[in-house]
C-alpha cells in the first residue's frame, strides 16, 4: 500500500479590475458551478481546493480581494509570500486590461520575486459564436504582454468552464516540486501554533 | 458614493482594525477609512524609506543592505504576551491564519548595573544571577506561594488577603528586598512605576500569574511576535473585516464630518458622501474631542548589527530598566528584534527604547538603556503626546480610543477595545470560535 504525498499548500491571490469574473473563476474551478452576479463570498478567508498533476497534489489557497477591492486598498499582507496569482481582464473591455498591466507591474515590486503569474482574459463566452465585435482585446495583445513579462497566458469562460482547469493546472505544473512553502522565510527558529492547547512547539510550515 | 453604513471606522490602527473586524463578523456593515495611504496609522511598521522620511526627512541615511521592504520597523514597540487577551482575540477570530508568530528569545531585567534573565518560576529563581543565596530561597518561597494560591483554599492564602493587604505588604512577608521587589514588579507585573506598592495586591497577583503562564506556554519568554513586524496585526484584523464585507478606502482624507441634531450623522471624502449613525476613530481625526493625558512618550529606534551585549547573543528579547534603578519615576523598556522575525536584513539587529518623559531633555533620559546597546548605527528618535477622549459617545455617536501607551505589551489596548465595543454595542465582548480552516473547508466540498 502506498501512500501519496501530502498536497503541497499553495497561496494563490486573485488580481483584476471589479466584475472581470475572479470570483466566478474561483467558484467555476472550487465547485464547478457558475452563478449570474454572484454576490462577493462573505467570511471566507481563502477558499481552498486540491489539483492533482502527474504524481503531485497541490492544494491551492485562494485569496479574494474582498473589501479591499473597490476603492484599491489592498493591504501588503495579501501580496506576502503569495506563490502564484491570477491577473484577470475582462476580453470585452480594454480599460479592464490595462488595469491588468498594472496589477503585473505591482506584483512585481510588491511580491516574492519567483511568483507565478497567469494572465487571464475571461468571458470567452461572450466572443465564441463568432460574435467577435464584443472582443475588444485580442488574443495577439494578450500573448504579447504575456511573452515580455514571463507570464502563463490563458482565454476562459467561467460561464462555460472554458479554460478554467487549464489554468490552474498551467500554474500547478510550474511549482517547482522540491520548493517548500516557506523557502523565502528564514527557518531559524520555530514558528508557534497560537491555537493549539496545550500549545508546542510546532515545525510545521503550512497550515 | 452616497451610501449608508452601520458604522464608519477612522484610521487603520489596531484598535480600530480589531474592532472593524469583530464588528463585520457580528453583521455591521462597516466603512473602514485612513486618510494615510498604508495600513496601521501608529501601530503601523515602516520600510527603510518610511522610516527615514519620518523621522530623517533631511537627514542622512546610512548605507544600509537588503531591499527597501526588507526593514519593518514598529512604530510602537510591544510584544504580545502569549497568554493575554490579544493572542484570545486572535485564536478566537482566526486572524491566526494571516500571521504567523515567533517566541520572543528572552526577558531580561537591569540590576545593580547588570542585565540578567527574569525568572519565572523556582527552579529559574534558584539559579538566577539577580539574588544572593538567601534571597533566592525568599524568591521561591514567593513564586511557590503565587503558583499554589488557590481563591478557595484558605490555607494557600498565608494569611494575607490580597485584596485588603497591599502589595508592599505581600512583598514584606516573604521578607524579599527592595532589588527583588522592582524586577517583580516592573519586569514579571509589567507596572511603569512604583504607585502598585500600595493599592491591594490582587492586580499585581494576576499580572503575575499572567506572566508566569505565558511564559510557561512556550518557555523561552513570556512574549511572542508576529513576523514582519507588529503592522501585520491591523492588516490581519482588516482583511477579517474585508471578508466578511468591509469597504476599506486608503489616502482618504475626511472633508467634512456631517452631524444631525448634534450627533454624527456621516463623512465627506473625496469618494463623495457616507452616512452612519456611529463612528470608531483614533485621537488624529477629532482633535477637538479629546485631551492629552499629560503623559509624553520618548521613543528611539536604533539600528546595530550586533546583539545586545550580556544577553547570550539572543534574536530577540525585551529588556526592563526598573525606573528605581536609574532613579526615575518610569521604567525605560528595550525591545529587540532581527532577522528572525523578519524585520531587519539579515546581520542587522532594531533596538527600540521606549519611556515616559520626565525632564525638558528627553534623549538623555534615554542614556542608561543606550549603554547597554553599545555601538549604534544609527539613532531614529520620536516624541508622541498620548492622547484619550474626552467622552464615552454615548451623546454624540463619536466612540474614539485612546493613544498606544507605553506600556511594553497589549494588555491596555484589549482593555480600550473591549470598552469600546461595550459601548458601541450595548452588551460585553463574548468571544466565539469561527469554523476553523478545516472545517471551513468541509464546507467548501458542499
Amino acid at each position: 500500500m502506498s501512500f501519496p504525498n501530502p498536497p503541497k499548500a499553495i497561496k494563490l491571490v486573485l488580481l483584476g479590475e471589479a466584475a472581470v469574473g475572479k470570483s466566478s473563476l474561483v467558484l467555476r474551478f472550487v465547485s464547478n458551478d457558475f452563478q449570474e452576479n454572484k454576490e462577493p463570498t462573505i467570511g471566507a478567508a481563502f477558499l481552498t481546493q486540491k489539483c492533482t498533476i502527474g504524481d503531485k497534489t497541490i492544494k491551492y489557497e485562494i485569496w479574494d480581494t474582498a473589501g479591499q477591492e473597490r476603492f484599491a486598498s489592498l493591504a501588503p499582507m495579501y501580496y506576502r509570500n503569495a506563490q502564484a496569482a491570477l491577473v484577470v481582464y475582462d476580453i470585452t473591455k480594454p480599460a479592464s486590461f490595462l488595469k491588468a498591466r498594472h496589477w503585473v507591474k505591482e506584483l512585481h515590486e510588491q511580491a516574492s520575486k519567483d511568483i507565478i503569474i497567469a494572465l487571464v482574459g475571461n468571458k470567452y463566452d461572450l466572443v465564441e459564436d463568432s460574435n467577435d465585435e464584443l472582443r475588444k482585446v485580442s488574443v495577439e495583445e494578450g500573448k504579447k504582454l504575456a511573452e515580455e513579462e514571463d507570464l502563463l497566458f490563458f482565454e476562459t469562460s467561467a460561464k462555460t468552464s472554458f479554460n478554467v482547469n487549464e489554468v490552474f493546472i498551467g500554474i500547478g505544473s510550474k511549482i517547482p516540486d522540491n520548493s517548500p512553502v516557506t523557502e523565502t522565510r528564514p527557518e531559524n527558529g520555530a514558528r508557534i501554533d497560537l491555537s493549539s492547547q496545550p500549545a508546542q512547539k510546532s515545525n510545521s510550515s503550512c497550515c | 458614493m452616497d451610501e449608508e453604513y452601520d458604522v464608519i471606522v477612522l484610521g487603520t490602527g489596531l484598535t480600530e482594525c480589531i474592532l472593524s473586524g469583530l464588528l463585520s463578523v457580528e453583521g455591521k456593515k462597516v466603512l473602514h477609512i485612513d486618510k494615510q495611504d498604508f495600513y496601521g496609522g501608529e501601530s503601523a511598521s515602516l520600510n527603510l524609506s518610511q522610516l527615514y522620511s519620518k523621522f530623517k526627512p533631511s537627514g542622512q541615511k546610512p548605507e544600509l543592505k537588503g531591499r527597501d521592504r526588507d526593514w519593518c520597523v514598529d512604530l510602537i514597540p510591544k510584544f504580545l504576551m502569549s497568554n493575554g487577551e490579544l493572542t484570545n482575540i486572535l485564536v478566537h477570530t482566526d486572524v491566526t491564519r494571516y500571521i504567523e508568530f515567533k517566541q520572543i528569545g528572552g526577558s531580561y531585567v537591569y540590576r545593580n548595573g547588570r542585565i540578567a534573565k527574569v525568572p519565572s518560576n523556582e527552579m529559574e529563581a534558584v539559579r538566577s544571577s539577580l539574588m544572593g543565596i538567601f534571597e533566592k530561597r525568599r524568591m521561591k518561597g514567593f513564586l511557590e506561594f503565587i503558583a499554589n494560591y488557590d481563591e478557595d483554599v484558605k490555607s494557600t492564602h498565608q494569611g494575607l488577603d490580597l485584596d485588603t493587604n497591599t502589595m508592599n505588604e505581600v512583598y514584606n512577608y516573604w521578607r524579599l528586598e527592595n532589588g527583588t521587589k522592582d524586577f517583580i514588579g516592573h519586569a514579571m507585573a509589567l507596572w511603569p512605576n512604583d504607585d502598585y506598592l500600595n493599592e491591594p495586591a490582587r492586580q499585581t497577583y494576576e499580572r503575575i500569574v499572567l506572566y508566569v503562564q505565558s511564559v510557561a506556554k512556550y518557555g523561552k519568554s513570556p512574549y511572542i511576535y508576529p513576523l514582519y513586524g507588529l503592522g501585520e496585526l491591523p492588516q490581519g484584523f482588516a482583511r477579517l473585516s474585508a471578508i466578511y464585507g468591509g469597504t476599506y478606502m486608503l489616502d482618504t482624507p475626511i472633508d467634512e464630518v456631517l452631524y444631525e441634531d448634534g450627533k454624527f450623522a456621516g463623512v465627506i471624502t473625496k469618494e463623495g458622501k457616507a452616512k452612519a449613525p456611529i463612528v470608531i476613530a483614533d485621537p488624529t481625526y477629532f482633535p477637538e474631542k479629546v485631551k492629552k493625558t499629560g503623559q509624553r512618550v520618548i521613543r528611539a529606534m536604533c539600528i546595530m548589527d550586533h546583539p545586545i551585549p550580556n544577553t547570550n547573543d539572543l534574536d530577540s528579547l525585551q529588556l526592563i530598566i526598573p525606573q528605581n534603578q536609574v532613579g526615575r519615576k518610569h521604567d525605560i523598556y528595550i525591545a529587540c528584534l532581527s532577522d528572525v522575525h523578519c524585520v531587519v536584513p539579515k546581520g542587522y539587529y532594531l533596538a527600540i527604547i521606549s519611556t515616559i518623559i520626565e525632564t525638558d531633555t528627553p534623549h538623555v533620559e534615554l542614556e542608561p538603556a543606550f549603554k547597554l546597546l553599545g555601538p549604534r548605527i544609527d539613532t531614529l528618535m520620536g516624541i508622541a503626546e498620548l492622547y484619550e477622549p474626552q467622552q464615552d459617545g454615548s451623546k454624540d455617536g463619536i466612540y474614539i480610543s485612546k493613544t498606544y501607551d507605553a506600556s511594553s505589551h497589549f494588555e491596555s489596548m484589549t482593555d480600550d477595545v473591549k470598552d469600546l465595543y461595550f459601548r458601541v454595542m450595548g452588551k460585553p465582548l463574548v468571544l466565539k470560535k469561527r469554523p476553523n480552516a478545516e472545517e471551513e473547508e468541509g464546507l467548501n466540498g458542499l
